[in-house]
């Protein structure tokens, strides 16, 4: 799935998280994630942000999570409402989210 | 008339050392003067008073926080200390809040170096935890406060005290004014043992100003000044209304256990703090107390709006404030006879000769953090970092019968429950009954209630079923990593060191 557009998701609330995606320049992947948690949770959120772009076959683009301790359920949703609204995609493979 | 001028009078043995009269005003020379005899007490500047103050480098300045997130008063007393040149300062206000942060910087310069405080939070708890300062900071609870000061560890040269009001003898209270905010227990504290109390003023009434909280004969210096708080930000921060449903539901719940406690009887009291759930709490005592046709005889404390209304349907018999939570509490301890103001010594200091929490049953207590063994932690967020204050917490949790700590069982992410506490405030046999929104898990050590709870069908579990509860949704966190310095000294109400808080390892 490729990032060909700027796209957003989830809000900057307590418990939520807010999802940026940008198309790479260099054409690479680069994911940055902040967290409130980062210091009890950082090695968790980041392995289930390295999954769920995985599962999707992300591969390139800018991938920046702004984490307010949202709940790993959460984190996937947004994120990967962010990478289909920035790949601009009408057919969504449902399989490939769960 | 015996001749005074005699030489020999004053060798007579009875009289040696005694000082011969000269005239009724030779100690008290504004007695000659009717204009200064009733303004010798006010100067004209902050800068004047505290060069009058004989305040010297190495001294220790107390400040009360009634304003809370309000106060104008420490930054800018601090400030002024400061461009005199001031150095080596304790500083030690009833508490510090988020609008101290001006604060980092005279800590730097060296204006302040030793600190003793209630809590604190915001930028400078954020900077003084990652090690701002090379002395820790001493925490103390409001009772511990009173103590450290009556045993001379706090030893305060000079007090300023921030009122909206006073005559010029500096007879002055917290409930009139423009910017009122209500119970002054903290200042009272201050005004009788610091050598030097100086006192800002927004305005003057004429004398007598009455009640005065703060009475003629403590104030040395009066100083009028533009503004010394903003009441409208007291209930900012700690106290606040919620309409959070979880917090709501939390509320109930401890309602409930309140009722089922074993001490919701005819004339019981009743603490409820200033943590979003307990304020909540009282909300629903209402309709149990009429129901069950009781009221209660007082409440105490850090009093909030709730209080006062179920006061003002004569379901609260009599109020004890040491703190006004909001408007409506400071103008209920202006306007009814049975609100009263106490200090905190009267309140919660374990030497004073008399407390208030000492006759406490039921108390709602708010935590960051609670272990299996219930010990609290009110000060360090999970990620090491002092973000609260110790508060009444301790005081009233080892003097009540049964003390209610309340919190949701996950806040963004973060457990409440944890096999151990980041910092131990509150010993957790003084815990009797955790509230979440989860389920209430009741210390071992208090099996007749938790008999009593059961059996009114609340749901009760182990506080390791919960903590397993909590990980299971939100996974375990892993330690936070700290260095060896120690930047917190957590004092218990007695004195004694019940913790230290270490230096949070950079990331």
């Amino acid at each position: 799935m490729k990032i060909v557009k700027e796209a957003l998701a989830g809000t900057l609330e307590s418990s939520d998280l807010l999802v940026k995606v940008a198309p790479s320049p260099t054409d690479t992947l680069e994911v940055m994630v902040q967290s409130e948690v980062i210091r009890q949770f950082g090695e968790q959120i980041n392995k289930v942000v390295r999954e769920t772009l995985e599962k999707m076959g992300v591969t390139a683009g800018q991938i920046l999570v702004d984490d307010k301790g949202a709940l790993d359920c959460a984190i996937r949703a947004r994120l990967q409402a962010a990478v289909l609204r920035g790949a601009d995609c009408n057919k969504i493979e449902w399989s490939r989210l769960s | 008339m015996n001749n005074m001028n005699d030489p020999k009078l004053f060798e007579e043995p009875c009289l040696k050392g005694l000082e011969k009269f000269e005239e009724f005003a030779q100690k008290a020379p504004y007695l000659r003067d009717n204009n200064l005899k009733h303004t010798r007490k006010i100067v004209e500047s902050l800068e004047d008073a505290i060069r009058r103050s004989g305040l010297k480098d190495g001294g220790t300045i107390s400040f009360h926080h009634g304003f809370r997130e309000g106060d104008k008063v420490i930054n800018m007393v601090v400030g002024v200390l400061a461009k005199m040149g001031f150095k080596n300062l304790t500083l030690a206000p009833s508490s510090l809040m988020s609008c101290n942060h001006p604060l980092i910087e005279h800590i730097k310069n060296g204006v302040i170096t030793k600190i003793y405080t209630s809590g604190m939070r915001g930028k400078l708890a954020e900077a003084i935890s990652n090690g701002l300062m090379e002395n820790p900071i001493n925490i103390h609870s409001h009772g511990g406060r009173v103590h450290l000061i009556q045993s001379g560890e706090i030893n305060i040269d000079v007090a300023f005290l921030g009122v909206s009001c006073c005559d010029e003898f500096g007879n002055a209270n917290g409930v009139s004014g423009k910017s009122r905010f209500g119970s002054m227990g903290y200042a009272m504290v201050d005004a009788q043992y610091a050598k030097c109390v100086v006192m800002l003023t927004e305005d003057f009434v004429p004398y007598p100003n009455n009640p005065a909280s703060i009475r003629q004969d403590q104030v040395d210096y009066i100083v009028k000044v533009d503004q010394v708080g903003d009441p409208s930000k007291i209930s900012v921060g700690a106290a606040r209304m919620t309409r959070d449903p979880r917090e709501l539901m939390i509320a109930r719940y401890a309602a409930d256990v309140i009722e089922h406690s074993g001490y919701f009887e005819q004339g019981f009291s009743l603490q409820t703090g200033s943590g979003a759930s307990s304020v909540a709490a009282t909300r629903f005592l209402e309709d149990r107390m009429r129901k069950k046709g009781i009221t209660a005889s007082f409440a105490l404390g850090g009093i909030t709006g709730n209080i006062v209304d179920l006061h003002q349907k004569g379901l609260i018999d009599k109020i004890i404030d040491t703190q006004s939570f909001d408007a409506d509490a400071a103008e209920s301890l202006r306007v009814n006879r049975n609100h009263m103001e106490v200090s905190t010594n009267c309140y919660a200091n374990p030497s004073s000769k008399g407390a208030s929490v000492d006759r406490m049953d039921v108390v709602i207590l708010s935590a960051l953090e609670i272990d299996l063994d219930f010990n609290v932690n009110v000060v360090t967020g999970s990620d090491g970092v002092m973000m609260g204050a110790s508060g009444g917490h301790s005081d009233v949790a080892a003097a009540a019968k049964l003390s209610i700590v309340v919190g949701p069982l996950i806040r963004s992410r973060m457990p409440t429950i944890l096999k151990k506490v980041t910092t131990r405030v509150t010993p957790g046999e003084n815990i009797g009954v955790l509230v979440t929104d989860h389920g209430i898990a009741v210390n071992p050590n208090r099996p007749d209630v938790e008999e009593r709870l059961r059996a009114a069908g609340l749901p009760v579990f182990t506080i390791e079923e919960l903590h397993a509860r909590s990980v299971a949704i939100a996974g375990e966190p892993t330690d936070v990593e700290f260095l060896d310095k120690i930047v917190g000294v957590i004092r218990y109400r007695d004195g004694t060191v019940i913790d230290v808080v270490r230096q949070v390892k950079p990331l």
